[in-house]
């Protein structure tokens, strides 16, 4: 009997509430963290992809929005929500934060082809929504935190010479490498574009010869590179957003210390056939050796002529040698070499051999001087016997030239060549004193410093003093005495602002805020000029020159039709632009001696 | 107890490929077809169905209407494009399939996942086993006519899904589960959120209980219909609710204890007869069983800590050579997930041990000799069989 009318109570619930939802559409938002329609923040965005490459129903594409800049493509990603399934790996894997998904899940329309959407770009009404998914914490799906590189001490390194970087091991290379998403932003903004995101995976895959051989086809100077280059591309990498950029530098050098020397040359391959046109190039520095390389490789006969006694230019005559073991650089000249580029040292132009000569026995020739003469601040006591310019300085450690070493010494610049003299200065007080006694005053503040933030924290480390924002306003002197004449120390007001409205250069200064930092030696760091003594009078004048510079086409071409030039001496500031202007001024030129070859058959 | 041995003394004989000779010209035997939209039948799939008047003499299962190739999909896929695709394998208990996936790539991989994140994924596996009930009781009583049940039943469940929706931000296909760990912590208040979806629950399962299990005509329905003979449990491969309710007393959840299951106080629920209500009484207890487990683990359950372990870039994720099999209880059965790795960046093969397989293909064709047409639905319900999972 209970089996019978039990069922009957059932009818309660005629009595209830109904539980259903009356306007499901309007009435029920989503939860805090529901994973509903996308939203990007076009801001924060850089277009590397990620979600398009981790999204396995292939719903998102890249499409451009905006022209391209170092460090953003310039796409945005497109959904189609036909294909999309909600997981939101594409929200955990963005490199910026950028992509989140907002709470908002209604979206009616007859028409199916505007549910592909570009979140951001097209007007949505959850664009504004702040509840949805986001990344609840930092991003998961890669590691953030670079590998850290092991470097010898304070202590160990601030009497000598010795390389201060470890390099890293196998282990510790592939754990990086294996933080690299292969987004293709660092290709961009390298000047020579070296295939960063393959030679990184060759890593991971520990196929380093294939990695060597991808380092040469753009770049010469790897082992150079590897150690000194300015790394554009690691403030383009996308990791650097929500975590450290990927140590791009030294996975190259890990892949030059990973490869036998002795294969370079196998691996990198033969020249091509010689075609029998003549190239000369003046100095040797990355980008004469860079146009060199090239050109050998292409089958034409180079010979380039350095005034020093070796070859090399800047890297070896303004990077001290804690930072490139010179060693390394004569291999990758030696790699130059390899491919059949002749070098003739100690052979200055205009006084061992003329541009002119040079002319009339090359189908072209290159000028890649670089800078080498030092700029002063030209403030008053700058013409004292102990007021030195960085580069000269630096070229005499490197020869091996007796340099003055006082006890105490200001430098003044805030670049990377005031910390190379710098701390090549603090070594060389550490072994003759004892200690060390270096002053630097940068014109610019540390929000706005010109050199990497490593140099900083190495040289701090090493005892040096560093002042930020300190205007050069007089190089101090003894009036009378034993030692008139001669450096007391340097006097210095704050800078507040080195620019003007128009963004010119026009340094403003607190005169109240006065410094003086004695010294007996004063280092002007501050700008380097080219040698351009060396043309001539006549080429002088037959060039086109711009702001002291010889002006230059694209290609790298003067105004003259035989003279090409490339390097610091028109392009600067660094090793791997040399680079890249010896591939396009290589490029140039071989393309000259085609139409030649081919104007003569 | 009931027993009822198929009697096919009326019929011929079947052959020893398990077909039988029925000459259909007779005009004595009638050939149906079963499904695929058969509002007693669970999801896409079909039976073939020879009737002598009401009486099934010979049924075969026809599936294949639900295919989506998953298996072979995943091998095209990296390991972590895997991850959303294992929850569709099962729809509405898609989280077990999250955790033996992410459990087996962490074991081969070497991953070590954070205790919160266990206990999380504990949470949220009974969270979906009692959904799944709330879908078998409704379609168990649905199948036998009484659709208020399934009304309260989906209302119940629609609470839980309210709870995975700010829990995990989604309803249906949580995706929640990450090899690493889970996506996130529990979101504030949800203890008291849940606990009042639990009572609301148990107060509708006591509904369930007077309407439907204390109903003369539920009982005389499902008593002694659709029995299993526990001797055939093994070479069946019967597993779960289905095997407990014919005494077995296997659980994986206490046989071979996973994520927090070792930490929780319970016994497998077990029924006697093995017969359709022997199957809906051990799953009814086995919901109120969840519901204890739930409170059990957010009481347990300690401060929100660490959630995700440290995995290598997931882009270029390279598992080394190993195979793996991670089982886990379902609320049908054992539920499993062979992996095989090869060292590259994609599975060299999943494969999907689902119970749903061997219950409604098998064991359907042989239970549903002699029984009376119009209990087809009822029985093939109580098999509690999803096939999404049977064509992965």
């Amino acid at each position: 009997m209970r089996d019978v009318l039990s069922p009957f109570t059932a009818w309660k619930h005629l009595f209830r509430e109904p539980v259903t939802v009356l306007d499901p559409l309007n009435d029920r938002p989503g939860a805090d963290r529901y994973r509903g329609f996308h939203q990007n923040d076009l801001e924060k965005c850089i277009g590397c992809g990620t979600c398009e490459v981790i999204c396995q129903n292939a719903a998102i594409d890249m499409v451009p929005v905006s022209d391209p800049e170092d460090g953003d493509s310039g796409l945005r990603p497109m959904i189609d929500y036909g294909r999309c399934c909600w997981c939101a790996l594409c929200v955990d894997v963005c490199m910026t934060g950028s992509l989140t998904m907002s709470n908002d899940y209604v979206w009616a329309d007859a028409n199916p082809d505007v549910f592909r959407f570009t979140p951001g770009v097209d007007p949505k009404p959850w664009n504004e929504e702040e509840k949805g998914y986001q990344r609840p914490g930092a991003r998961v799906l890669a590691s953030t935190e670079r590998v850290h590189m092991g470097e010898r001490t304070a202590k160990d390194r601030i009497d000598n010479f010795e390389e201060i970087v470890a390099g890293y091991t196998r282990e510790e290379a592939m754990i990086e490498a294996d933080r690299c998403v292969e987004c293709g932003l660092c290709v961009a903004t390298c000047p020579a574009h070296m295939d960063i995101p393959d030679y990184i995976k060759a890593i991971r895959e520990q196929d380093y010869d294939k990695g060597l051989q991808l380092l040469y086809q753009t770049n010469p100077f790897s082992e150079v590179c590897g150690r000194v280059c300015t790394h554009n591309c690691e403030t383009a990498c996308a990791a650097r957003h929500d975590g450290d950029p990927i140590a791009i530098r030294w996975l190259k050098r890990h892949i030059t210390d990973e490869v036998p020397y002795e294969r370079y040359v196998d691996l990198i391959g033969k020249p091509e056939a010689a075609t029998g046109r003549k190239v000369a190039i003046v100095g040797s520095g990355p980008a004469g050796l860079t146009t060199a390389y090239d050109l050998a490789r292409m089958g034409h006969k180079v010979v380039v002529y350095e005034a020093r006694k070796s070859p090399g230019g800047m890297p070896r005559y303004g990077i001290p040698e804690y930072r490139l073991p010179y060693d390394m650089l004569d291999r990758d000249i030696d790699v130059i070499r390899a491919m059949g580029v002749e070098i003739v040292c100690n052979t200055r132009i205009g006084e061992d051999i003329t541009m002119e000569t040079l002319r009339a026995d090359n189908d072209a020739v290159v000028l890649s001087i670089g800078l080498h003469l030092g700029r002063s601040t030209r403030i008053p006591g700058a013409e004292s016997p102990d007021v030195d310019t960085a580069v000269p300085l630096l070229r005499k450690i490197t020869d091996g030239e007796e340099v003055p070493v006082p006890e105490k010494l200001v430098v003044i610049g805030g670049g990377n060549v005031a910390m190379d003299i710098a701390r090549s200065m603090a070594r060389l007080q550490q072994v003759k004193h004892g200690k060390v006694g270096v002053t630097v005053t940068a014109l610019e503040s540390f929000d706005h410093f010109l050199a990497d933030a490593d140099e900083v924290r190495e040289s701090r480390e090493e005892g040096i003093e560093i002042f930020d924002a300190r205007g050069p306003q007089e190089i101090v002197t003894f009036k009378s005495g034993k030692r008139k004449g001669r450096v007391k120390g340097l006097r210095t007001w704050l800078c507040d602002s080195i620019f003007d409205d128009q963004g010119r250069f026009n340094p403003h200064y607190d005169e109240s805020d006065e410094l003086v930092h004695p010294a007996d030696m004063v280092i002007e760091a501050i700008g380097q000029a080219a040698d351009v003594s060396i043309l001539g009078k006549d080429l002088t004048e037959a060039l086109e020159w711009t702001r002291g510079r010889i002006r230059v086409d694209v290609d790298g071409q003067t105004s003259e039709p035989w003279l090409w030039s490339a390097g610091d001496c028109v392009n600067g500031p660094d090793v791997v632009h040399a680079v890249a202007d010896g591939h396009r001024v290589a490029q140039s030129i071989n393309a000259m001696l085609a139409a030649k070859e081919e104007a003569a058959t | 107890m009931f027993k009822i041995e198929p009697d096919r003394s009326q019929y011929p004989a079947h052959n020893p490929d398990g077909s039988c000779d029925i000459d259909l010209s007779s005009g004595k035997y009638v050939k149906i077809w079963h499904g695929p939209n058969h509002p007693g039948i669970t999801g896409n799939m079909s039976l073939e169905l020879t009737i002598c008047g009401d009486e099934v003499v010979e049924g075969r299962t026809r599936v294949g209407y639900l295919h989506r190739g998953f298996e072979k999909l995943m091998e095209r896929r990296t390991f972590i494009q895997v991850f959303p695709i294992v929850c569709r394998v099962c729809v509405p208990e898609p989280d077990l399939n999250e955790y033996c996936y992410a459990a087996a790539i962490e074991e081969l991989a070497g991953i070590e996942v954070p205790d919160y994140a266990n206990w999380m994924r504990t949470l949220i596996l009974e969270m979906g086993r009692f959904n799944s009930y709330m879908m078998y009781l409704g379609g168990q009583s649905g199948s036998l006519g009484m659709g208020v049940i399934g009304q309260w039943t989906t209302y119940v469940r629609d609470l839980m899904l309210d709870r995975f929706e700010e829990l995990t931000g989604a309803r249906v296909y949580h995706m929640f589960i990450l090899p690493g760990g889970v996506r996130d912590v529990l979101p504030d208040g949800f203890a008291a959120r849940m606990e009042e979806t639990l009572k609301t629950a148990e107060r509708y399962l006591d509904d369930v209980d007077k309407v439907m299990f204390q109903n003369a005509v539920f009982n005389k329905r499902t008593r002694g219909v659709g029995y299993i003979d526990p001797a055939l449990f093994d070479s069946y491969g019967v597993t779960g609710p289905t095997a407990r309710a014919g005494g077995a007393t296997t659980d994986v959840r206490r046989d071979a204890p996973y994520l927090k299951y070792d930490e929780l106080d319970f016994e497998p629920v077990t029924g006697t007869d093995s017969d359709i209500w022997a199957r809906a009484d051990v799953r009814r207890r086995d919901t109120r069983l969840s519901i204890d487990l739930i409170r059990q683990i957010l009481v347990k359950m300690q401060k929100p800590g660490e959630y995700f372990a440290k995995i290598p870039n997931v882009l270029h994720w390279k598992i080394p050579y190993g195979e793996t099999y991670i089982r886990g209880e379902s609320s049908r059965g054992e539920y499993g997930y062979y992996l095989v790795t090869d060292g590259t960046g994609y599975p060299r093969r999943i494969n999907v041990r689902g119970p749903s397989y061997t219950h409604a293909m098998a064991l359907l064709e042989r239970l549903i000799v002699n029984t009376n047409i119009s209990d087809v639905g009822a029985l093939m319900v109580s098999l509690h069989t999803y096939p999404p999972e049977i064509e992965r």
